[in-house]
């Protein structure tokens, strides 16, 4: 830059003054009108008829349940893809074996996939008329239209969130430090809770957040193994579908406000890890 | 001492008051734990789009009744959705006591699938259905386009709102009620029909997949001028909105629209619920459930309670599906199915 100023060249960055006001204003504006706006309107729209109608809504019984129900599917939801994508992240990022790349294709298989195919897949293998339901319904056992179908499908739907911020990081880092432990006799797991883990717990923490966020959140895959039993299959997406349809708008988007608040409150605790440990954060994600 | 004597020592030591109570509490217990998993029945009512506010009052009443004949509590369960995909849904192993569907043909595809026999719809009075509706115009507060009848709906800046016949019941029988009065009006010309319906169609500019969702899209954003209804459905937003933003235009000849119900045999015989799903569908014919249905903006059978509302029911000419369209099966066959009359006139007018 300084050389450039001294041959007489124009400072490829002279006007950046005001591109760059007009480049954040319209940036602003977007966020404006895209995100902010909706969020804000889901609470006014939720609190137009006071704040006694709202926690109605909020208290009513199928409300209540599809408030447990959303939390149960998210607390099966994503421990299953905590283990299942730290152990694909680590067998890809630490090993060396024939396949990889397939391997990698098939965890982003369900960002490619529609939500609706994802949930219809479901359907094929545990319907009645699917590959397994017979079996499983002359055992006395069944998936689709309840807990064990919304959790599958909501497994399948965030499958890749926890792999898919682990892996890169993890090939960056390499196998040197996990070598070194070994080398010093430290065992498996030992190498796993004290090297391996440590480094890559912030991408970790990402990618449950990200993960966390869709299970509670997801809508297609799941309204199509939910069945739409009122106060038993009908997760929280679900049931502001439902009460939108009952022309009970109020209901509807006090729901929506509780999805939208678990959304922010997820955004806070992303914010508050970057900031209270920014730096640490920034080393591993480079 | 005697034989006798240890016996009867014995049998008084057995039956002392210490283990009489423990057996008690045990048997308190057991029946504790036994007592709520008997005492307790739970069905599931697989149902379409507009029955929502009718069955939770429904629902209601025959809780009420059947714990004062039996002493149990029963709890229903809803399910909404199109009549179609919910059909699609207990096909596929949604365990439904009972379906309460828009239109035969849906139940008649549960039957195929082999959960309840092909004759149900032979199993409870007035073909399986309690409460009939038919098709009405819902159109914008003064009728500013002026749409009386089924011709009004072909002008050339009349825009008609109902949902795809493909999925939707209700858009079934609006399809079936336009081609039976175009039918009428040219003296069983088919082709004419097909060319009536489909100038109709030409005219809708957006086809949701249930009635609900064409009804929001009328009454909420504001699209189009009429919005071919369920005659419950267009009262319901009436309700809802305020009789002061639309009004109700009946047609000079509609259809009889029958929901019919009935119980999944596959379902109630596994889960012993066959007693408490049978009352609830007999329920249905009883003067209280057909007050509810008419109080829900469904006709009601029975005549004393359709006597009743008879202000509310305008007397219009309805035909019948099995009357004029050789019931729902042929009717679907070659109106709904691929390829059939409808792909044929929608795919023309695009």
């Amino acid at each position: 830059m300084l050389a450039k100023k001294a041959v007489g060249f124009t400072p490829a960055l002279a006007d950046s003054r005001w591109v760059k006001g007009l480049l954040i204003a319209t940036a602003l504006a977007f966020l404006l009108l895209f995100l902010v706006l909706p969020l804000v309107s889901v609470f006014v729209e939720a609190l137009r008829r006071g704040t006694d109608a709202y926690w109605a809504a909020l208290v009513e019984p199928d409300a209540v349940a599809a408030i447990k129900l959303t939390l149960i599917v998210a607390a099966i939801a994503v421990p299953m893809n905590l283990l299942f994508g730290v152990a694909a992240s680590w067998c890809i990022a630490k090993f060396d074996f024939r396949g990889k790349d397939v391997l990698i294709t098939l965890i982003d298989l369900p960002f490619s996939v529609s939500p609706v195919i994802s949930g219809l897949i479901y359907v094929l293998l545990f319907g009645l008329h699917g590959l397994m339901g017979p079996f499983l319904k002359s055992q006395g056992i069944q998936i689709i239209f309840a807990v064990p179908g919304l959790v599958l499908a909501t497994v399948f739907v965030t499958f890749p969130f926890v792999a898919r911020e682990l892996i890169p990081l993890m090939q960056e880092q390499g196998n040197e430090e996990e070598e070194a432990a070994l080398v010093l006799g430290a065992s498996g797991w030992q190498t796993f809770w004290r090297v391996t883990l440590p480094n890559i717990k912030w991408g970790l923490l990402y990618g449950v957040l990200l993960c966390n966020a869709r299970a509670m959140g997801e809508f297609g895959a799941v309204s199509v193994v939910s069945g739409h039993i009122r106060g038993e299959t009908n997760t929280m997406p679900l049931h502001v579908e439902i009460l939108y349809n009952e022309y009970n708008l109020v209901a509807a988007f006090a729901v929506a406000s509780v999805l939208a608040m678990l959304a922010l409150v997820t955004l806070v605790v992303k914010t508050v890890l970057e900031w209270r440990f920014g730096a640490e954060l920034a080393a591993t994600r480079h | 001492m005697s034989f006798r004597d240890r016996l009867s020592a014995l049998r008084a030591n057995r039956f002392s008051a210490g283990r009489l109570s423990a057996l008690a509490a045990g048997v308190a217990l057991a029946m504790l734990t036994i007592a709520p998993a008997k005492a307790q029945t739970t069905l599931l009512n697989v149902s379409y789009d507009p029955t929502r506010e009718f069955y939770v009052e429904f629902n209601k009443a025959f809780a009420k009744k059947w714990q004062a004949e039996n002493g149990q509590t029963v709890t229903v369960k809803q399910s909404h959705g199109g009549s179609g995909k919910q059909a699609r849904s207990v096909i596929d192993g949604l365990d439904a006591d009972v379906v309460t569907l828009a239109l035969a043909y849906d139940i008649d595809a549960i039957a195929d699938s082999g959960a309840l026999p092909k004759t149900w719809q032979t199993r409870l009075p007035n073909n399986s259905s309690p409460y009939t509706s038919t098709i009405v115009f819902l159109v914008r507060k003064g009728n500013p386009k002026q749409i009386k009848d089924w011709d009004d709906l072909l002008k050339p800046g009349v825009q008609v709102i109902t949902p795809n016949p493909k999925t939707s019941g209700g858009a079934r029988w609006n399809y079936l009620a336009a081609w039976a009065y175009s039918l009428e009006k040219n003296g069983n010309d088919e082709a004419k029909a097909k060319q009536f319906v489909g100038d109709l169609f030409r005219n809708v500019p957006v086809l949701d997949s249930g009635a609900r969702g064409s009804t929001v899209t009328f009454t909420q954003r504001q699209l189009g001028d009429v919005l071919l209804a369920w005659e419950n459905e267009a009262f319901l937003s009436l309700q809802e909105f305020g009789a002061d933003k639309f009004d109700i235009v009946v047609p000079s000849l509609s259809i009889l629209a029958e929901p019919p119900v009935t119980v999944v045999d596959s379902v109630v015989d596994r889960k012993g619920t066959r007693k408490a799903a049978e009352a609830y569908l007999n329920f249905l014919y009883s003067p209280e459930a057909q007050e509810i249905a008419a109080k829900n903006f469904y006709r009601p059978r029975l005549p004393e309670v359709a006597a009743r509302y008879a202000d509310r029911f305008p007397n219009v000419k309805l035909v019948t599906i099995d009357g004029s369209f050789g019931g729902w099966r042929t009717a679907q066959e070659k109106h709904f199915a691929d390829g059939g009359v409808f792909d044929q006139i929608y795919q023309k007018g695009r």
